[in-house]
């Protein structure tokens, strides 16, 4: 009994304490982690802020992006022409998602839009592997999987460059949604379709603009997680992460999907390394899961998000 | 001045609205003249609140034209009748709730902030001062309004009298040049009521704003308009000053019922 009490509450931070440039590379790759996570789950709150909807093939986007750049790599496309190709095939991607399945459906139910993001998903799933085929793909962006030292931290370029991409990409975007006029914009949409319209706002071209961002969103993101772990159909499962960072943030939150992203990154790396030998390691997988289920009991609106009130 | 600055600001001609088999107008004409405070009146289901929203978009006719400024602009979205520089309020409040009362009003001002969309993002000084003096603006509107304190409350949470106001603040923020309100006084006490009619008649009067408004209270419609138009079953049924219209026999009849003597 001791013996658990121990390895849970004083073993992990003695050796924390024991070898703290091992504990700075467990973190750094932790917010490595957790950045890609907020990337993906920005994805998910500016489509959900601005229109309500929860859009299931966020994930999907990734993979197709990633599936776009990197067949196109395959036949010869230069990095810089297939990337500026790609962007093109994700606005033109928003364009069409916004004829095709959200202007029909105007006005209806939150369910029936997730549903068709649903229908989406599997389109998208399948469209992709049809034209690029369902082989398991090698992104090479250009940056070498290696390390180096610094001051006895040893440092993943690779990772510490896709960190860097979307901490960039982050805040671009927070600054984009929180202090300019489309931002506001975008918030009154979220608010009040009816008065949105009343004061000049085109819903289409706010809706357009909302996922072609969740679509450039999902280019770096595949990039990034393509470049990782091969592009393969493994990647749109990398949207299941998101849904923890979502409920940790706030559905409606930028800034909690960015912080969001963080904790959940942060806390699976410190679970897996200094708690994981407890109970035989694989901790990653769940880590954030249980994190959602706490929030969910205790404050389900999230850390940032809007509390709900519903009045009787 | 063109020819055109002369006649009505608003021109709704022969203007028909069906929902399936209910004929909620039926072949209503309305002017309203620049500068005057117009009050649309009638029984509960008269067609008011559609009328409204025919005008500012959100409904289209099947039948008759809308002219603003001489222009036909019977099928235009809401948001490109907002561009025309009509600005509304809605019987239920449609405020923004969850932003700030000043982020509200700010929004009014989209369309003054000129500019694209998306190289305000990337092309950020002039997006900056623009905010600045939109923001200078809003202030302005604010003071106006003897809002200050609240500025930074979210709406949501401000009573529902103070949510009116802010309402009529978030309209005027986007300098219109018809102004209409649905029942900017339903659900007031007779104090917030007093509020309201002294700023309608200030926004008329200081900025010469042409508004057409909806409301339920006769005493105040008597007091701050120039002219009522009286609606009923979808059909116009008086149109003219107030004194007038408070002795027509068709309104009598409207309100109280057939069979007076």
């Amino acid at each position: 009994m001791t013996e658990i009490l121990y390895g849970v509450f004083v073993g992990p931070f003695r050796d924390m304490a024991g070898s703290p440039a091992f504990l700075v590379e467990v973190l750094l790759g932790g917010v490595a982690t957790g950045l890609m996570y907020s990337l993906v789950a920005l994805g998910f709150v500016l489509i959900f802020k601005a229109s309500g909807v929860f859009n299931f093939a966020q994930g999907v986007m990734v993979l197709f992006a990633a599936l776009t750049l990197v067949g196109l790599m395959e036949r010869g496309v230069p990095v810089a022409v297939a990337l500026v190709i790609t962007m093109a095939v994700m606005v033109g991607l928003a364009f069409l998602i916004e004829r095709v399945v959200l202007r029909p459906l105007v006005n209806q139910e939150a369910i029936i839009l997730f549903m068709a993001t649903i229908g989406l998903n599997f389109f998208l799933e399948g469209f992709g592997e049809m034209v690029w085929g369902a082989n398991v793909k090698k992104l090479d962006v250009g940056i070498p999987d290696r390390s180096f030292i610094v001051a006895g931290v040893q440092i993943n370029q690779l990772e510490m460059s896709a960190a860097a991409t979307a901490a960039v990409l982050v805040a671009i975007l927070a600054v984009f949604f929180q202090r300019t006029r489309i931002g506001r914009a975008l918030r009154a949409v979220a608010d009040d379709h009816e008065a949105a319209l009343s004061i000049g706002i085109p819903l289409k071209t706010i809706w357009l603009i909302v996922w072609s961002v969740a679509g450039l969103v999902a280019i770096v993101a595949g990039i990034m997680w393509g470049a990782k772990s091969g592009v393969q159909f493994s990647l749109s499962l990398v949207a299941l992460k998101a849904l923890p960072v979502l409920i940790l943030g706030g559905f409606t939150s930028v800034p909690g999907a960015i912080v969001g992203g963080l904790i959940v990154g942060v806390g699976e790396k410190l679970g897996e390394v200094y708690w994981g030998p407890l109970v035989g390691g694989a901790i990653e997988n769940w880590f954030a899961y249980v994190i959602a289920l706490v929030f969910l009991l205790f404050r389900p609106q999230g850390l940032f998000g809007e509390k709900i009130i519903e009045r009787v | 001045m063109t020819a055109e600055a002369a006649g009505p600001l608003l021109e709704v001609e022969g203007v028909s609205v069906r929902f399936g088999a209910l004929l909620a107008l039926s072949g209503v004409s309305l002017n309203v003249q620049r500068g005057e405070i117009l009050a649309i009146i009638g029984p509960n289901g008269a067609g008011k609140t559609t009328l409204l929203n025919v005008i500012s978009g959100f409904y289209h006719p099947y039948e008759g034209r809308i002219l603003f400024e001489g222009r036909d602009r019977t099928r235009l979205s809401p948001p490109d009748v907002a561009e025309l520089g009509v600005a509304r309020t809605f019987q239920n409040v449609a405020l923004f709730k969850g932003m700030s009362v000043l982020d509200n009003l700010m929004t009014g001002r989209l369309l003054k902030m000129g500019g694209h969309f998306l190289l305000d993002a990337i092309w950020w000084g002039p997006a900056r001062r623009q905010e600045l003096a939109n923001r200078a603006f809003v202030e302005r509107v604010i003071d106006f309004l003897e809002i200050q304190s609240i500025r930074k409350t979210p709406a949501g949470k401000l009573p529902y009298g103070l949510q009116k106001r802010v309402e009529l603040g978030r309209a005027l923020a986007a300098e219109p040049k018809l102004l209409l309100l649905d029942e900017p006084m339903a659900g007031m006490n007779v104090e917030e009521k007093e509020d309201m009619s002294r700023f309608i008649l200030d926004v008329n009067g200081e900025f010469g704003t042409t508004i057409a408004l909806i409301e339920h209270d006769m005493g105040v419609v008597m007091d701050i308009s120039d002219r009522v138009a009286v609606l009923d079953y979808g059909r116009k049924i008086a149109d003219g000053p107030p004194e007038h219209v408070r002795k027509d026999a068709a309104v009598l009849d409207a309100y109280l019922g057939a069979g007076h003597d």
